[in-house]
């Protein structure tokens, strides 16, 4: 315990790094995962088997292979990610911060893809074919009945899959981000005689971090609640 | 909901707009999967040599035995490990004495929200870093099975949740015990409903063996790395370890849509909640990440 409370300043650095990592790959993922969701619910054939195919290879494959790929593979065809090199109060935003940002995002984008569509079929079959019936066209329906319902049934698998996004950002680690899971490793490697310490104080903002996650979905499921 | 309730069936200037875009997205996706696979042969990833170990007789034996294999007995014990735990747990959180059910509760939330990782690296120093490589393979099945398990707990209760309530009811006025009604009224029933998300449990199971490369234990993703490091070839290493994961894990998962069509049918998946969730009515899940 007594290495935690030494060296403070890395653990605080370790946890902005894994904050900034999780948000950044956040905001990509629910972009990219809205796409592939407009992709599979649209009427072009194409673009649904696309869309398909991207999340039942990327859903099938583990995210320590996504990571593998973009930090050792994609280098050997080009994509060295010198874009960005920036330090902001101890957290490196360097080529391995963004090669992680890349696969999180690759990855969590399917997931989201699945956890959007899921609540666009929670939308009960009626809600389209009335929308339908009174006239409205395609933009008409999706935009004022079945989106605005879909988007409030799709908080909870959302925020599950966000809630599994924080907790991935840990596989970062083993690839050079020093995010919260390679300090902790660094500290039990340190002093192994300390390591339930170490442990106990890790795991324990990571549940701090996923109940407040899991706390501001609470709140908007409430807030947005249908009658 | 299919997509054809979303809008009416195209009429004839429609099916024609449809089939521009069909052909424009079509040429935009050639497009990029041709960009790809030009940048791939610029870089020479097509060359032989860095492919020739894959159908080196030698090397497909490791692959399989030393890779495959020990990452399906991996998963496999890892998935009996968390079932027993799992159901344990799930039948205790649902015990009437609160001595029981609340600390039950607070171990599955516990491993449910601390990442695999964590866990691994703890039980990796406590017993694994002496063993050598036995030492890294139990720390992954432990660290697995604690994750899974506690998951499973949920899926567990949910299950027996989900058993229409008449049964029990019924089986209390037949004078049964709660042990009695639990073990052969409820657990038989709920299997049934709880087999496909056990199996898409398995899927993340498997999936996540490979973190065993942050204590450097066997398996495929062991395998891969010796490969790349010995022959360089990256990319070729990497793609045929995903197609591998992928065969596997798309079995599993057809398993357990057959099994849903079979034994559950088009009732909606459990009510698993989420991590955290306290006082929230549903939490229906996308699937397991």
């Amino acid at each position: 315990m007594t290495i935690v409370l030494e060296n403070l300043d890395l653990v605080v650095r370790a946890f902005a790094t894994t904050l900034v990592l999780f948000a950044v790959s956040a905001v990509l993922s629910v972009v990219g995962g809205t796409l592939l969701a407009a992709m599979r619910v649209g009427p072009v054939a194409v673009l649904r088997a696309a869309g398909a195919t991207y999340v039942s290879l990327v859903r099938n494959t583990p995210l320590l292979l996504v990571l593998l790929f973009f930090r050792f593979a994609a280098p050997k065809i080009g994509i060295t990610y010198d874009v960005i090199d920036l330090t902001f109060g101890g957290v490196n935003l360097d080529n391995l911060f963004t090669a992680a940002v890349v696969a999180l995002s690759v990855y969590t984008s399917a997931f989201v893809c699945e956890a959007l569509r899921s609540g666009i079929n929670a939308v009960p079959l009626g809600q389209a074919e009335a929308a339908r019936a009174i006239g409205l066209p395609f933009g008409g329906v999706m935009r004022q009945v079945i989106l605005p319902q879909a988007v409030r049934a799709s908080v909870p698998p959302l925020a599950s899959v966000l809630i599994a996004l924080l907790k991935n950002t840990t596989v970062a680690g083993a690839f050079g981000v020093f995010e919260a899971f390679a300090r902790m490793r660094s500290f039990t490697n340190d002093d192994p005689t300390q390591r339930y310490g170490v442990f106990l104080t890790f795991a324990l903002l990571f549940v701090v971090l996923v109940l407040a996650v899991s706390f501001v979905a609470n709140r908007l499921e409430r807030r947005w609640r249908v009658a | 909901m299919s997509a054809s309730v979303l809008y009416d069936a195209p009429g004839p200037r429609t099916v024609r707009r449809h089939r521009l875009y069909t052909v424009l997205v079509s040429l935009v996706l050639l497009g990029i999967v041709a960009l790809v696979l030009l940048r791939l042969q610029q870089k020479g990833q097509f060359d032989y040599d860095l492919w020739e170990v894959f159908i080196t007789p030698r090397y497909v034996e490791v692959i399989l035995v030393d890779g495959v294999l020990t990452t399906l007995k991996m998963a496999a014990s890892a998935v009996v490990g968390a079932l027993v735990f799992g159901l344990v747990l799930g039948v205790a959180k649902l015990a009437d004495r609160r001595w029981i059910s609340v600390p039950a509760a607070v171990v599955v939330e516990f491993f449910r929200a601390v990442p695999a990782l964590l866990m691994m690296i703890l039980v990796f120093f406590t017993f694994g870093v002496t063993r050598g490589e036995s030492g890294a393979y139990w720390s992954v099945v432990v660290a697995l099975t604690l994750y899974n398990g506690s998951v499973l707990a949920e899926v567990f209760r949910a299950g027996i949740v989900a058993v229409p309530k008449g049964q029990s009811e019924a089986a209390y006025a037949l004078g049964m015990s709660k042990n009695q009604v639990t073990n052969l009224i409820l657990l038989p029933q709920a299997v049934k409903i709880m087999l496909p998300s056990i199996i898409s449990q398995c899927v993340v199971a498997l999936k996540d063996t490979s973190l065993g490369y942050a204590v450097a234990a066997p398996g495929l993703t062991a395998v891969t790395r010796l490969i790349y490091l010995q022959f360089n070839n990256q990319v070729p290493a990497i793609f045929v370890t995903a197609a591998l994961y992928i065969l596997m894990c798309l079995a599993l998962t057809l398993l357990a849509t057959w099994v849903q069509k079979r034994y559950v049918g088009e009732r909606n998946p459990l009510d698993v909640t989420r991590v955290g969730a306290v006082g929230v009515g549903s939490g229906a899940g996308a699937g397991t990440v």
